[in-house]
């Protein structure tokens, strides 16, 4: 045995590998990162510094005009007034209530917080995967959180009635956006199969509805809405303005959903229905077990897109005379007691802040969804 | 004037529902509320304040109406109206009474179906210039350049002006309001023009106010006033007897402190006024107090002026034409008797 040991001794085997050695010293560090990431080639370096250029030249600037130069307190006017002001945040903290609120009724404002609240309570576990309940959170949230935000909002039920001309802001936004999203999303679904449909009746008419309302611009469906649609009611019969905007919104987003669902629809081999209907399902449970599961995973980019759109294309109601976040906002601008130099750009700049927030909270809670839902299968 | 035409051609092939509804008056009382069409935001005439209410010339004159019927200033719906919308709104039936620094015009008044119930503001095209320019009248400003908005009757006016004038100017234009704006503030122009009240609210977005002036002259005739529908008589003499009201009780000396001693008085064109004598509000259909309860709540045409946009105001406009006849303006009401 001993022999035998020192014979295969005269051979070495080695029995781990090898461990790794670092990479050269031109390959690592700080300096291997910027030289593979910004400056790869000529072309690319020459990106680089011009983007560097750049944030120097408009970054400080901001900085200086958004905090260090800014004004924070301040009653009225006077305090913005000045050749060196930045910008004057005053200005949003005496308005920041009509921002949110509109002009509902301040005692009355503890209503609209409550919807906020609820709606919050709502959507969040909902939102997160591994919240249990899903089934109750979801009856929640489409059958008694409208109930309720329509009750708490409009009043009624010896709640003081606050009619939607008081409403405005961030509410307008919300309740308009949200609105959208709920109406748009179910009912673009079935304009989608109802323009794939083998029926004709069924198909004519959502091509119909889908190319009238894609066809005509939004801001044409909100003027018809106010200036033609009084003549052709009867007389002394008025129709509430944001009941007006929310259906001519919800219309208009349905068609470009259905138009996106759709898209996704035609992404799904043949096979798929072939072996649905093999299976013996038939239309409805083909379609809400096989087909729309993996059609609506394929364009969540695309339904996302649509709602991001939805929500900044609120603004549009300011031209029928409802003041959303952004109406109100310009609304104020108007206020002789706070016209300086840089209360319009301060305003906007709010807004524009308000409206990121949102829209960017949407783009990447679709990311994650897309990642959670991601199986592997490319079509 | 695309949408004007529309407006007027809708305007005529409906004027049967305008015509139905005549008792306006009467559908105010059962609402219990007024509907009153406003601007969508007009620094001095209807603007938020920083409680969220509306404030200003404009939504006074909707207060002053709802005072006149209900006692309660507050009894208004404001329908905030956008130029477009601003006469099929009225024509409709949606608003009661439009308050909306609507200039009164012939082919308004005579093609759209309404009647303008008097002037509460009487604006105009104006200069503004900085004050190290040195001039102190516009027909100063031979070789000057103008800022001026393209395609509106203030660039016409404009060019009318200097050629009657025989002066010579540059003009300096643009499409949309905020690069005017921003030219004028940048030094790009000598002189900024456009209707004087707008003038007064962009001299507070201007980096320093107080270095700019707006010239004595005015050059155009923009009467702003409540407008009603064409075919009730007995609303429009309400919304004009109201804004006669306010001038009348300015004129008489009577103010909203003490509109509760003045019934007392002897003068007898303030006592019938203020309903003390005669019953001047029951032919209006309103109650004898009518007058009362109009400066009570928002005061007379002075107070009402200083309060939104006269010179202790941010805007610091001067009464000029708007005062009344006996100071030097044309602001005239006829008497109650």
């Amino acid at each position: 045995m001993a022999e035998q040991h020192s014979e295969v001794d005269r051979f070495f085997v080695r029995e781990q590998m090898v461990e790794a050695m670092p990479p050269p010293g031109v390959r690592r560090g700080a300096g291997d990162w910027f030289r593979r990431n910004l400056f790869s080639s000529v072309p690319n370096g020459i990106m680089t510094i011009l983007a560097l250029l750049f944030l120097a030249w408009s970054i400080p600037p901001l900085i200086q005009w958004a905090f260090i130069d800014a004004v924070w307190e301040g009653t009225n006017r006077e305090a913005c007034l000045g050749p060196d002001v930045g910008a004057c945040w005053a200005f949003v903290k005496a308005k920041f209530g009509q921002f949110i609120y509109g002009r509902y009724p301040i005692g009355e404002r503890w209503r609209v917080d409550l919807v906020f609240l609820l709606l919050a309570a709502g959507l969040v576990p909902m939102a997160i995967p591994s919240a249990p309940y899903k089934a109750l959170n979801a009856l929640f949230l489409l059958v008694i959180f409208p109930v309720a935000a329509f009750i708490l909002l409009t009043g009624g039920f010896g709640l003081r009635v606050v009619p939607t001309e008081f409403w405005g802001g961030l509410l307008v936004t919300l309740v308009v956006a949200i609105t959208g999203i709920v109406v748009s999303f179910p009912l673009g679904i079935l304009l989608a199969l109802g323009r794939r449909s083998k029926m004709p009746a069924v198909r004519l008419l959502s091509i119909a509805f889908i190319e009238l309302w894609r066809g005509v611009p939004l801001i044409t469906v909100l003027f018809m809405s106010s200036v033609m649609l009084p003549f052709f009611l009867p007389d002394g019969v008025s129709f509430d303005k944001l009941l007006r905007a929310l259906i001519g919104v919800a219309f208009f987003s349905s068609a470009y959903m259905a138009e996106v669902v759709r898209g996704g629809l035609q992404a799904i081999p043949k096979g798929q229905y072939e072996a649905a209907a093999a299976m013996g399902l038939g239309y409805w449970p083909m379609m809400y077990l096989i087909i729309l599961p993996q059609a609506l995973k394929l364009v969540i980019p695309g339904i996302v897109n649509t709602f991001i759109g939805l929500f900044k294309d609120t603004s549009l109601v300011l031209i029928i005379g409802l003041f959303d976040l952004l109406g109100i906002v310009q609304f104020n601008f108007t206020d002789s007691n706070w016209a300086t130099p840089q209360t319009a750009a301060t305003g906007f700049a709010f807004a524009a802040l308000v409206f990121w927030i949102f829209c960017f909270g949407m783009s990447r809670y679709s990311m994650f969804i897309e990642r959670r839902l991601e199986t592997g299968h490319k079509h | 004037m695309k949408t004007k035409l529309f407006v007027a051609v809708m305007g005529a092939a409906f004027g049967v529902t305008a015509a139905a509804s005549a008792a306006t008056l009467d559908d105010v009382k059962s609402n219990g509320r007024l509907s009153c069409g406003v601007s969508t935001g007009l620094a001095g005439f209807s603007a938020p304040n920083d409680a969220g209410e509306w404030s200003g010339l404009d939504v006074d004159y909707c207060r002053a109406i709802a005072a006149a019927v209900f006692d309660d200033p507050e009894a208004v719906s404001y329908v905030p109206l956008t130029a477009k919308e601003r006469f099929t709104a009225l024509q409709s039936g949606e608003v009661d009474v439009l308050s909306r620094n609507t200039t009164w015009t012939m082919s308004r008044d005579t093609q759209l179906g309404l009647n303008f119930a008097g002037v509460n503001y009487y604006d105009g095209q104006g200069f503004m210039v900085p004050k190290e320019l040195g001039v102190s009248s516009a027909l100063e400003l031979s070789g000057a350049s103008v800022c001026v908005q393209t395609g509106t009757t203030t660039e016409l006016n404009l060019t009318d002006y200097f050629r009657a004038n025989s002066m010579d100017y540059n003009p300096v234009a643009f499409e949309r309001l905020e690069d005017v704006n921003t030219a004028y503030s940048s030094g790009r122009c000598d002189v900024y023009t456009t209707d004087a009240s707008g003038l007064y609210s962009i001299r507070l977005t201007l980096p320093s106010p107080d270095d700019h002036m707006v010239l004595p002259e005015i050059i155009s005739k923009e009467p702003l006033g409540p407008a009603v529908r064409q075919g009730d008589d007995q609303w429009f003499s309400v919304v004009k007897w109201v804004h006669y009201a306010l001038l009348n009780a300015e004129e008489l000396g009577v103010t909203s402190e003490n509109v509760e001693e003045m019934t007392s008085s002897e003068n007898p064109d303030i006592r019938r006024l203020l309903g003390a004598e005669g019953n001047f509000g029951e032919s209006i259909g309103l109650e004898a107090d009518w007058a009362v309860r109009v400066i009570k709540h928002v005061g007379n045409y002075g107070e009402l002026f200083d309060r939104n946009v006269g010179p202790d105001t941010p805007l610091g406009i001067a009464r000029g034409l708007n005062a009344l006849w006996t100071e030097g303006g044309i602001q005239y009401a006829p008497p109650v008797r």
